[in-house]
């Protein structure tokens, strides 16, 4: 096993590369295909669920890499890929230079305790029969750093530090709220002191109040521990108020990834654009001024992707160009190195798609 | 047991307050629901009753000084030679065909029924929770060989086995102790493994996965408190099944040997004297009766009692409609154990003799 990266994917690496001590987590072209097999007889495998399809990401020390998308266009799945949950069918990821990518359990057993996810549902991510004790205390068991009357006391201190009170160790997750129970998630995941988080979706199921509190809470333990987040959400504000860097992404592809503000501010790619255009704005005055993107159309199947640019059939700018040759995610003209788009007809500064649109629909 | 820890939780919880912020589990929850159940009441009782009768059996033996295969031919037998009837000379229940005390002969036999019936469920459960995580856990070959495995067992004719191991080896206990547990796993596995397949999908699982847990702590620890639920329930089924699975074996002279009595065996020999001795046939058929039939009431009653949902919702309606509704819903609720649940042997009727 190799300590460094591999040399010859550094061309294709994102221009941050030369920071290589600042990166916690590096990404490179993962690829992630389910097989679909046929009901016969014989199962054969019939086509691939693409869902994810050469991603490259880079997570930073101490920052939060907000990542968004639609339903189904791979962000679980990368999150899960990159946790080693499931196995990679291609690509690498490496953690502190370290590659980790279809490490056997026993090999990945030390990772674990440095990558720890929290997840959406936080009525399914608590085992119901289980007292909260032994769920906040589990990691320490199955890494044997503690036991007894010792792992008891760190799990009321991990209670007490994500705002619960200590003495309901001894209750069920039945008798905790949505948000309370999240606060038991993120607990657990901090019960090893991880390096990184990886948080998939871990507010959409809650209501927008307890939302803030558990937003507030993470960005503490953040601050307070020097964690590294990688933040999985579908909605623009959450992911903006996280996050350092943003990856939008389509289909199991990066659309654009940059710093928060350039991509909130000057997004580039098409997508990210209507997709910015789609998000409600609190302030009416706002919301009456803003002009949405209409797009047309539905996500097409990750088992039979369009050719070329993955967005082209829904895409208001798209031309004959974007259906035959795939774009490549790169530093477009006048953006900061940082700041790249996979698009062959990018979005300038000041131009509205919205009448580009709407002159299509026409 | 239960009763005076709840009543230790209600009073510690009074005492103080701040200390006992104790989340009850579903399992004091299902305690206190089967508690209102009247008829799982009575049953828990009459299997009580029954459980004490069969440990203090040496008891009644030394009581009446008749020893369970000791004949009393001058004063258990009329002159003819016929069994006679329950309250003569002191035989509470009659005697057998060669003046044996029935009574006796009885609570012995529940000794040999209760041990044979919680033993083979015993190791039936940890044989079928076993086999069915590994399978449903596991998946893939593991599980095609196992669910076949179960398959073949499910669709083997017991009786000829049972007829076969007794041709070569001699009837006794440990036979029927394999025979039994070995047509009785592979329902338990088939419920289990079923169930196994919908948890492991479940997030919870996941997040074990992504601690680091191995597959045997996320089996055993996370996958098998929730499947708890419904093995109780079949094990509670399982039992008088095995209690008149023996009785069949040792009906047919395959089971338990002479001269141990055992209901089964008992009802065999009085299959000829039905016409001159009634109390031969039917205190040993009450007593087969009235313990499969407690631990049938049990099991259903600690079924209602993990479900609550079906007992609000047929609250309304009479007792008995209540019951049959919730039995016919539960296969959805509880894993079912009616489907897969296999054909238990049929008490046999003694034939005209």
């Amino acid at each position: 096993m190799s300590d460094m990266p591999p040399r010859g994917a550094a061309a294709a690496m994102p221009p941050e590369a030369a920071m290589e001590d600042d990166v916690l987590v590096r990404v490179d072209k993962l690829v992630k295909h389910f097989p679909v097999r046929g009901g016969g007889l014989i199962r054969r495998t019939v086509g691939q669920v693409q869902a994810v399809d050469g991603v490259s990401l880079v997570i930073r020390r101490g920052q939060t890499l907000g990542l968004v998308g639609e339903t189904g266009c791979g962000k679980s799945t990368l999150a899960r890929c990159i946790a080693g949950l499931i196995p990679v069918t291609s690509g690498t990821v490496t953690f502190e230079g370290r590659n980790i990518t279809n490490l056997s359990r026993g090999a990945m057993r030390p990772f674990r305790r440095e990558i720890q996810m929290i997840f959406q549902d936080p009525y399914g991510s608590l085992n119901p029969r289980r007292r909260v004790g032994a769920i906040i205390g589990d990691p320490f068991a199955v890494h044997k750093t503690a036991s007894g009357a010792k792992r008891k006391k760190a799990v009321q201190e991990l209670m007490e530090r994500v705002g619960l009170n200590p003495e309901h160790f001894n209750r069920f997750p039945a008798e905790f709220s949505g948000g309370q129970r999240q606060r038991i998630g993120v607990a657990r995941a901090l019960a090893l002191r991880p390096k990184l988080i990886i948080c998939d979706e871990p507010v959409s199921a809650l209501d927008v109040s307890i939302q803030a509190q558990v937003l507030n809470l993470l960005s503490d333990l953040q601050s307070d521990f020097g964690l590294s987040y990688l933040f999985i959400a579908h909605d623009l504000e959450v992911v903006r108020h996280v996050s350092n860097d943003v990856t939008v992404m389509y289909l199991g592809r990066v659309a654009e990834s940059g710093p928060k503000d350039q991509v909130y501010e000057t997004a580039r790619h098409p997508y990210t654009a209507a997709l910015l255009s789609a998000a409600p704005a609190a302030d009416p005055d706002a919301a009456a001024e803003r002009r949405r993107i209409i797009l047309t159309g539905d996500v097409p199947s990750p088992i039979n992707p369009p050719d070329g640019c993955r967005f082209h059939p829904r895409c208001p700018k798209a031309q004959e160009l974007c259906g035959q040759q795939e774009p490549v995610l790169e530093v477009k003209a006048g953006d900061p190195a940082t700041h790249q788009t996979a698009c062959h007809f990018p979005v300038e500064a000041g131009e509205s798609l919205a009448r580009v649109a709407g002159r299509e629909r026409r | 047991m239960s009763v005076t820890s709840l009543e230790f939780q209600a009073a510690s919880a009074e005492s103080a307050p701040e200390q006992a912020i104790e989340g009850r589990s579903q399992w004091q929850l299902t305690w206190r629901r089967l508690l209102h159940d009247k008829i799982a009441i009575a049953s828990i009782v009459v299997i009580l009753v029954m459980v004490i009768l069969a440990i203090t059996a040496p008891l009644f033996a030394s009581l009446y000084h008749h020893a369970p295969d000791q004949a009393f031919t001058n004063t258990g037998t009329t002159s003819t030679g016929a069994p006679v009837g329950p309250g003569t000379h002191g035989f509470l229940l009659g005697t057998d065909y060669i003046g044996r005390d029935l009574f006796i002969r009885i609570l012995y036999g529940a000794r040999i029924s209760l041990f044979v019936g919680i033993v083979t469920t015993a190791i039936a459960t940890v044989a079928g929770v076993s086999v069915g995580l590994v399978a449903g856990y596991f998946g893939g070959w593991v599980d095609t060989v196992l669910a076949r495995f179960i398959d073949t067992v499910l669709a083997f004719p017991f009786i000829v086995l049972a007829l076969a191991l007794a041709a070569i080896f001699s009837p006794s206990l440990t036979i029927v102790l394999g025979v039994i547990s070995f047509f009785s796993w592979a329902g338990i596995s088939r419920i289990v493994r079923g169930q196994t397949l919908s948890l492991k999908e479940k997030e919870y699982i996941e997040a074990a996965r992504s601690l680091g847990a191995g597959p045997w702590r996320i089996m055993f620890i996370d996958i098998l408190p929730n499947l708890l639920g419904p093995v109780l329930v079949l094990a509670t089924l399982y039992i008088p099944t095995a209690v008149i699975f023996e009785a069949t074996l040792s009906f047919l002279g395959i089971g338990i040997p002479e001269p141990t009595p055992s209901w089964g065996s008992i009802l065999a020999e009085a299959q000829n004297y039905y016409t001159v001795a009634w109390w031969y046939v039917v205190f040993p058929s009450i007593a087969l009766l009235v313990t499969t039939l407690a631990f049938n009431l049990l099991g259903d009653g600690i079924r209602d009692a993990m479900d609550p949902r079906t007992e609000r919702i047929f609250a309304a309606g009479s007792q008995r409609r209540r019951r049959r509704s919730a039995r016919a819903a539960v296969p959805a609720v509880a894993g079912g154990p009616s489907p897969e649940f296999p054909d238990p042997p049929r008490q046999p009727m003694p034939p005209a003799p």
